[in-house]
């Protein structure tokens, strides 16, 4: 898919994101729609899925470790055709398949249950090692938050997938600055990521994570890397999209009323 | 009689079971020699992951292979699996109903001198608490093997719990098991003594003893915890009505804990427990913790004379 095209696409994800969250009363959309750009180029481009088939063989396997962005994992799915897109206003209803957190045996087509943090990476490295194993060419890719990076378990299996070269891993840092409890300086430091990650023997690429043509470009040269995994350590806006949203913290973790989803749904250039 | 710690009969099964079944991986945290993975990663190096001193990226690891498709065996210490490893368990293995055996040795007081930070005498309990996990504690090598095998067959998540030390073969060569199905090792009237793990042999002991008193036990080896055997534990609750448990862990949560909740609901009747009474172990020769601690067959023998 063309650039320009996947920027529309990336519009009706975040308008998803918004209709989701206003529609459960609840949920994370800051984090989702920092994801927006990305996540709409993993799953309208970059990965080789197909949603009459969600297991296939030799397919990219994606997890979400941050599995607080559901919204815009079912979005994607949704919109790539995994289910109805009717079906997105039943997030975090008893009985959904749409979980508040996702969960690979409530819904086809999420690869990994997620929502601890740290835990969908270290599946993915065990992922990327059965597909070494496998002689599989299909890549897997893991969305980690930057708040994220303050679990241990990130850097254990940071160094495992070092140590093992897997090079059809790639991990993507949505690096947005934002924790629940603040700016990342404050509550706990993270930076410098790209060294962190670069030290521990990772390939790394840093690019703006709402440019689609530097996301592209970043899983273009990702694939082509061997020997190591690769991370791109993508510069976001958290809450990306929405202005009243932007680099507010406060947007983390709830959701807006009516009045907010209809402003939000209007700059998005949707109707609620 | 033979002696051989159920870690052991862990290599060994693993080292046949590598043979037969190409698709087991095999993982383990920087233990593989005590945890005696070691022989699986020199025969299938291929196969062979280590995650180093990570436990909770081993298991993670694990889930992340399961899902893909492999039959996967994680070892490390029990304490370092139950326990510091709890929640990758939880969430990433048994709520994604991942194909991941953990065997998870040196399990309860027998670690010995390494003392209480590595005595895990908590893992049947944390274990049991989770949905759907299947909690196996066998009780010698003979059952360690073929539980393990049946474990292997099993396409959901498992924890076994093996032992540092060696404890006496009980069964037969080639004697089949079934996973959730108690074995009933000795007859009596006068008392049911349950017991799990390498309390069998002492509980076997214990009626030996009673039998010398005239009083008649029937010896159960409770080899799975979870699913546990209600049915004979019903029927030792109703035609015996006294029952005792034993087992090398904490009296919370534990296999006593399994068999009162069942019987209060479906057949009251009397039980005692013995196990660690709420508190941590210390350094000591195996031996010398059983019994400062109450677990030995003298012990069990006492807890069924006072019921």
């Amino acid at each position: 898919m063309k650039s320009d095209e996947l920027r529309r696409v990336a519009a009706t994800i975040r308008q998803d994101i918004i209709r989701q969250v206003y529609n459960a009363g609840s949920g994370h959309p800051g984090g989702s729609l920092s994801a927006a750009d990305i996540m709409t180029a993993l799953y309208f481009d970059v990965m080789n899925i197909d949603p009459d088939n969600p297991g296939k063989k030799e397919r990219d396997k994606f997890v979400l470790s941050k599995g607080h962005a559901a919204p815009v994992l079912y979005a994607c799915l949704a919109r790539r055709g995994f289910f109805a897109p009717e079906e997105l206003v039943t997030l975090r209803k008893l009985g959904s398949r749409l979980q508040g957190h996702p969960s690979m045996t409530a819904l086809s087509g999420v690869e990994m249950s997620t929502g601890s943090l740290g835990q969908g990476f270290s599946a993915a490295v065990g992922m990327a090692i059965a597909g070494k194993l496998d002689e599989d060419p299909g890549r897997v890719y893991a969305l980690l938050g930057d708040g994220e990076l303050n679990e241990g378990l990130v850097w254990e299996a940071a160094m495992a997938a070092a140590h093992y070269k897997l090079d059809n891993l790639c991990a993507v840092v949505d690096h947005n600055g934002l924790q629940i409890d603040g700016r990342n300086e404050d509550v706990m430091n993270v930076m410098p990521i790209a060294e962190k990650f670069a030290v521990f023997g990772w390939n790394v690429l840093e690019i703006d994570g709402h440019d689609m043509d530097q996301i592209l470009d970043a899983f273009e040269l990702a694939a082509q890397c061997k020997g190591m995994p690769s991370v791109i350590v993508a510069e976001t806006v958290k809450g990306k999209g929405v202005s009243f949203m932007e680099n507010i913290a406060g947007w983390h973790g709830k959701a807006p009323n009516e009045e907010q989803a209809r402003s939000a749904m209007k700059e998005l250039g949707g109707e609620l | 009689m033979a002696a051989i710690a159920t870690r052991e009969s862990y290599g060994n099964v693993l080292l046949e079971l590598g043979a037969e079944n190409e698709n087991i991986v095999v993982l383990d945290a920087d233990l593989s020699g005590s945890t005696k993975t070691a022989g699986f990663a020199k025969k299938f190096p291929e196969r062979f992951f280590n995650a180093g001193i990570a436990e909770c990226n081993m298991m993670g690891m694990a889930a992340g292979l399961a899902i893909s498709g492999k039959t996967v065996f994680a070892s490390t210490f029990a304490m370092f699996a139950a326990g510091r490893a709890y929640e990758i368990i939880r969430n990433s293995i048994a709520y994604t109903e991942a194909n991941v055996k953990i065997c998870a040795t040196h399990a309860g007081l027998t670690v010995g001198e390494d003392g209480a930070s590595h005595q895990c005498i908590e893992d049947i309990a944390l274990m049991s608490a989770i949905p759907g996990m299947l909690v196996i504690n066998p009780s010698d090598d003979v059952s360690a093997r073929a539980l393990i095998r049946a474990a292997a067959e099993y396409k959901a998540p498992a924890y076994i719990r093996l032992g540092r030390s060696a404890v006496p073969v009980l069964y037969e060569e080639g004697r089949e098991f079934t996973i959730g199905k108690a074995e009933r090792l000795h007859e009596g009237k006068d008392c049911c003594i349950i017991a799990t793990g390498i309390m069998v042999s002492e509980a076997l002991k214990a009626a030996e003893t009673l039998s010398g008193e005239g009083i008649e036990c029937r010896v159960v080896d409770m080899h799975t915890i979870k699913p546990l055997d209600e049915e004979e534990v019903l029927a030792a609750a109703k035609e015996i009505g006294k029952i005792v448990t034993a087992e090398e862990h904490s009296v919370v949560g534990g296999l006593g804990s399994a068999v009162a909740s069942f019987t209060a609901g479906n057949c009251p009747c009397r039980v005692e427990v013995v196990g660690v009474r709420d508190v941590f172990g210390q350094s000591g020769s195996p031996g010398e913790l059983m019994e400062h601690y109450g677990l030995s067959a003298q012990h069990i023998a006492q807890a069924v004379r006072r019921i």
